[in-house]
């Protein structure tokens, strides 16, 4: 284990006076004291707690449902069933990080209407005085089932004698099937390529359905109101495509839903779809009050969208001299039961950090009796690194030359095309793996062995898009010289205080003079959610936005107040001055005192749709420690390297890519969930889906990169995702670089491991 | 979920009147760290929880060079390992209370609610066996003293009668020349089922085996106690090949199953390897002794 600290290596050439530096978050005093409200704190009068009964078969029809019992045991106040719910009229669609989907699947995956496909499914929902009551209740709805056989795998759920989930499913190509989605990209001549190559390396590879495993259950409190409007308080990384969603399940007007962001306690993607919400409301709809439904940890695993397994052929060339020539692969991800698995991403990232003149990238998005997939970190990336990094390792090796250099030799730049179309602007892939090459892990020998096992290490390499879409923000000035700050993106990892220090910037004022605030859907301007890594990108953008327009309202009511033309008013590091006159000279906080009596408050707005995201490179080094005896792996050291684009907060860049790598450790080892023959989960609870403890991990150590996104007014790229790519990857190579042996299966588990030493040659 | 009656006996008559009362719909309540959990999982449909942990006897912990160890049923692992004159004289047992849970559960959990709890993959049971401990169980017919390997009858399941409760455990005091050791095998390093585990005792003289115990954890219905493996050894030296043959039998000896945490090879394969590496701990610890 490593404790040093590395200073971040900073390639930017703009000094700043708040962005960049590390004050204390805004949130901070409510999170250490517990005062902070999550969805499971708020309890408003008359409040009804109801429980979802769900699916015990991976795949059945269903013949009835009987609630009477249920409907009939003291304190119980209602019930309801997918015959409650709404048909969705006709290629309505939402998105929810994933691309848009079909209202009907939404619907169907909230409360099943005529099939359940996965274990899980939520059939019906019972809402009563107290949970107690709720739980027994749904234990007495009966539900007749005609149990089908599941299928729980992409290469199994595509074969020709494979159980059919939808029977309305079909594509020109499979006619009905269990694909959902075939895509090609395809750039150069991939034979031509595949016969320069002096070297070809061509592997397959599976991995397992993991959660994002956040720690805060999934919960819900809604309330139909007498007046028809309904309001609902949860736990969402996207309120407005959620109250859009909903509106558009329960065939009403967007303006009837009001949504209020509670605190998270994590999400990473898994907290966008719809689950057991449409159900609380169809609840509340019949009894007039709030019901609240908080999920148990086997529900959030059974019942809510984890991110695909998948089957990954990759073949790859390249020649003598290291220049990768030609590169395939096939991705199959499972969807779970409804179309949309995150493959799209997958396909479009997978050889985007090199410049490969000749590629195919082929993705199939095929449906299963799992979970309906969710967006998880870099959705689908990591699955196709997994196989891609390990093949690289592999040509490298082949052909003799570093890993690093290799990857240096052949890295996306400026200009150089994705096989998916566009063309990379501005990018650090080159920086990010030089300071990966120089750093004093890679330039150190390996970490010696704890406990007599054998050690090897591995790198591995990643991009990822970003995202940019719609942010609004309002700043209103407060007569101390402070501000108010709004904004619709909820705050998953500290960017309540990225986005304020973004607006402090702009007026010259400190990040503690700035007052965030997460506002509910009535409140603030449409908002898209926090995921894609946009957020300090993009709302912070609007809150920059926001701050110029309250900047040149003070240089007005400045020059108003002197009697000078605006024009001739500058206002820098909080500083209002006239440019011809010394004199004439005040504060913010001088101005804010007298705003009132001049004019009138002065509030901000910003909205925008940037298009200039920035994409990011992540690459990490892992030493790694095998019993060869039992196959189990320890992680002895770790460094992550990321391309920030510009830091506005160091600490909380840090921590993105600290959690993701320790989630990528996870990931790599031990995750997985474990289905039995029947397609039942055996191990819904976190003492058997093995996510790291704090024991199972060296320090992280990270460096940031910033080479300035020049899409963005501080350079900001994205920085919540692309370091979930590499590490599974690099853990992966650093286990053949100590026992020899290539691991194609995820997680790479003591079982497997000590298998795959066992059967080597 | 019901309503339950919730009851605090100062007692062992107290309780076992109250056991006899509520026959199987009752349980004692220990550290509360599988029960409560159990509970809220649906695993038993109770009207009563017995809390023992005000029951002086269920609390008793001493422990002589002459008369050795009593561990009162309720008492939480935190004070075992805390009381260093224990921890030095019994090394298995210390292993197993320092890696039941984690920190926070070991303040909580009991040794005598592991044994209760019947688990197959008890990582107290094996390390119990190894220090030949015994039980120590009233009910209304009066007291009995059980050697530990006869208390598992099946998952979950022991051979206590309905009514009676486990009062102690009291393991012997060791001699000169003992060396016990507990290990287990989890994917990861804390929080974790055991895939396997191993407990196992040496008793040196004059640098040969007089005596030695092994029992498995994980790799059967109950906790296994791998008679002959222990025995294998008696009379011959510890040498590199002897252990590996006690090691090779305790791998014959069980008979796992495969789930989420282990498949049947693999967990056959974990008892020659852990078996191995404790009896070598346990033979360094004995020399240590001496």
């Amino acid at each position: 284990m490593t404790t040093t600290y590395e200073p971040n290596k900073v390639l930017s050439n703009e000094e700043f006076k708040v962005v960049g530096t590390r004050p204390i978050r805004p949130d901070g005093a409510d999170k250490v004291t517990g005062r902070a409200q999550y969805g499971a704190d708020y309890n408003p009068a008359d409040l009804l707690y109801a429980k979802v009964l769900r699916s015990p078969h991976a795949h059945a029809r269903i013949k009835s449902i009987n609630v009477s019992k249920a409907e009939s045991l003291k304190g119980v106040l209602a019930v309801v069933t997918g015959a409650d719910t709404i048909a969705p009229k006709k290629g309505e669609s939402a998105d929810f990080g994933l691309g848009p989907q079909p209202m009907k699947y939404l619907r169907d995956n909230a409360i099943a209407t005529d099939k359940v496909l996965y274990q899980g499914h939520a059939v019906a929902a019972v809402a009563a005085q107290d949970v107690h009551t709720a739980e027994e209740a749904v234990n007495l709805i009966e539900v007749e089932y005609e149990v089908l056989e599941p299928v729980l795998t992409a290469p199994e759920a595509m074969a020709k004698t494979a159980p059919i989930l939808h029977p309305d499913l079909t594509t020109d190509e499979f006619g009905n099937s269990n694909v959902a989605d075939h895509f090609q990209h395809k750039m150069g001549d991939i034979d031509k390529g595949f016969a320069e190559a002096d070297v070809i390396v061509e592997r397959e590879f599976d991995t397992a359905t993991v959660h994002q495993g956040y720690i805060e259950p999934c919960n819900v409190t809604a309330l139909w109101n007498d007046d028809d409007r309904i309001h609902v308080w949860l736990s969402t990384q996207g309120p407005f495509q959620y109250r859009d969603a909903l509106a558009l399940a329960l065939d009403i007007p967007q303006s009837r839903v009001k949504v209020t962001p509670m605190e998270i306690g994590g999400g990473f993607g898994g907290k966008f779809p719809l689950y057991h919400e449409l159900a609380a409301v169809l609840l509340s709809r019949k009894t007039r009050r709030p019901v609240k439904i908080v999920m148990t940890r086997a529900e959030v695993f059974g019942g809510t969208g984890p991110t695909s397994g998948s089957n990954v052929k990759v073949k790859m060339g390249a020649t003598k001299d290291g220049r990768i020539v030609a590169a395939k692969t096939e991705l199959r991800f499972e969807a779970g039961a409804y179309p949309g698995s995150p493959v799209g991403a997958a396909g479009m990232t997978s050889f985007a950090a090199y410049d490969i003149p000749n590629v195919i990238v082929d993705g199939y998005d095929v449906v299963v009796n799992k979970p309906k997939a969710g967006a998880y970190r870099a959705p689908g990336a990591p699955n196709a690194a997994f196989g891609i990094e390990q093949v690289i390792d592999e040509l490298s090796k082949e052909i003799g030359v570093d890993p690093v250099e290799f990857r240096l030799q052949n890295c996306a730049k400026e200009g150089t095309r994705r096989a998916d179309g566009p063309i990379h602007p501005k990018v650090g892939g080159i920086e990010t793996l030089e300071a990966l090459r120089d750093h004093d892990h890679y330039q150190s020998p390996l970490t010696p062995a704890k406990n007599g096992g054998k050690v090897g290490r591995g790198v591995a390499f990643g991009f990822w898009f970003n995202a940019g879409l719609q942010s609004t923000a309002t700043i209103s000035v407060n007569g101390d010289g402070t501000v108010n700050l709004v904004e619709g993106s909820p705050d998953i990892g500290g960017s309540r205080a990225s986005i304020s220090m973004q607006a402090a910037e702009v007026l010259g004022i400190s990040a503690d003079e700035v007052k965030p605030k997460v506002a509910d859907t009535d409140s603030i301007g449409f908002s898209f959610g926090t995921g894609g890594s946009r957020t300090t990108f993009a709302t912070g953008w609007a809150a920059y936005e926001a701050a110029n327009d309250v900047k040149s309202q003070l240089i007005e009511r400045a020059a108003t107040i002197w009697g000078v033309d605006p024009n001739s008013v500058e206002m820098e590091e909080g500083v209002l001055r006239s440019k011809t006159d010394t004199e004439l000279s005040m504060t913010f906080k001088e101005l804010s005192a007298q705003l009132n009596d001049t004019g009138g408050p002065i509030i901000g707005r910003g909205s925008v749709n940037p298009a200039g995201v920035g994409g990011a490179f992540a690459a990490n080094i892992v030493d790694t420690e095998i019993d060869p005896e039992t196959g189990k792996v320890d992680i002895l050291r770790f460094t992550m390297v990321q391309d920030a684009g510009k830091a506005i907060h160091p600490s909380y860049v840090e921590g993105q890519m600290q959690g993701a790598s320790v989630q990528g450790i996870g990931w790599a080892l031990n995750e997985e969930y474990y289905y039995s023959e029947k397609g039942t989960i055996d191990n819904s609870s976190f003492l058997d889906y093995r996510m790291p403890t704090s024991l199972d991990l060296p320090m992280i150590d990270t460096v940031i990169v910033e080479v300035a996104n020049p899409g963005h007014p501080y350079g900001v790229r994205g920085v919540g995702e692309v370091s979930l790519i590499t590490p599974q990857a690099g853990i992966a190579n650093a286990i053949t670089d100590a026992v020899g042996v290539r691991l194609e299966s995820m997680p790479m588990k003591p079982s497997v491991v000590l298998d795959a030493i066992n059967n080597q040659g | 979920m019901n309503s339950i009656d919730y009851i605090r006996p100062t007692t062992v008559d107290e309780a076992v009147s109250l056991l006899a009362k509520y026959k199987e719909k009752a349980r004692v309540l220990a550290g509360g760290t599988d029960l409560i959990v159990q509970m809220r999982g649906g695993r038993y449909q109770l009207d009563a929880v017995i809390d023992g942990k005000h029951i002086e006897e269920l609390n008793q912990l001493t422990y002589s060079k002459e008369n050795g160890l009593v561990i009162g049923a309720a008492v939480p692992c935190h004070k075992i390992y805390g009381d260093e004159n224990i921890a030095s004289a019994y090394p298995g047992i210390m292993d197993s209370a320092t890696l039941i849970g984690g920190i926070q559960i070991q303040g909580r959990a009991s040794l005598g609610g592991n044994l209760m709890n019947a688990a197959p993959s008890a990582d107290a049971i094996p390390a119990l066996i190894a220090h030949n401990a015994v039980a120590n169980i009233v009910g209304a017919n009066g007291t009995r003293s059980v050697p530990v390997e006869d208390i598992c009858s099946g998952p979950g399941r022991t051979t206590l009668d309905t009514g009676e409760i486990l009062v102690s455990i009291s393991v012997p005091a060791p001699s000169k020349g003992f060396g016990a050791r507990y290990i287990r095998f989890i994917p990861r390093n804390e929080m974790d089922i055991a895939v396997a585990g191993a407990g196992v005792s040496v008793q040196l003289k004059n640098g040969k085996i007089e005596a030695a115990r092994v029992a498995l954890s994980s790799v059967a219905p109950t906790p296994l106690f791998v008679e002959n493996a222990g025995n294998s050894l008696v009379g011959k030296e510890p040498s590199d090949e002897n252990i590996q043959a006690a090691a090779n039998l305790a791998k014959e000896a069980a008979t796992p199953i495969t789930d989420m945490r282990g498949t049947v090879e693999f967990r056959k394969h974990l008892c020659e390897v852990l078996t191995r590496r404790a009896l070598h701990t346990a033979v360094e610890r004995a020399r240590e002794e001496n």
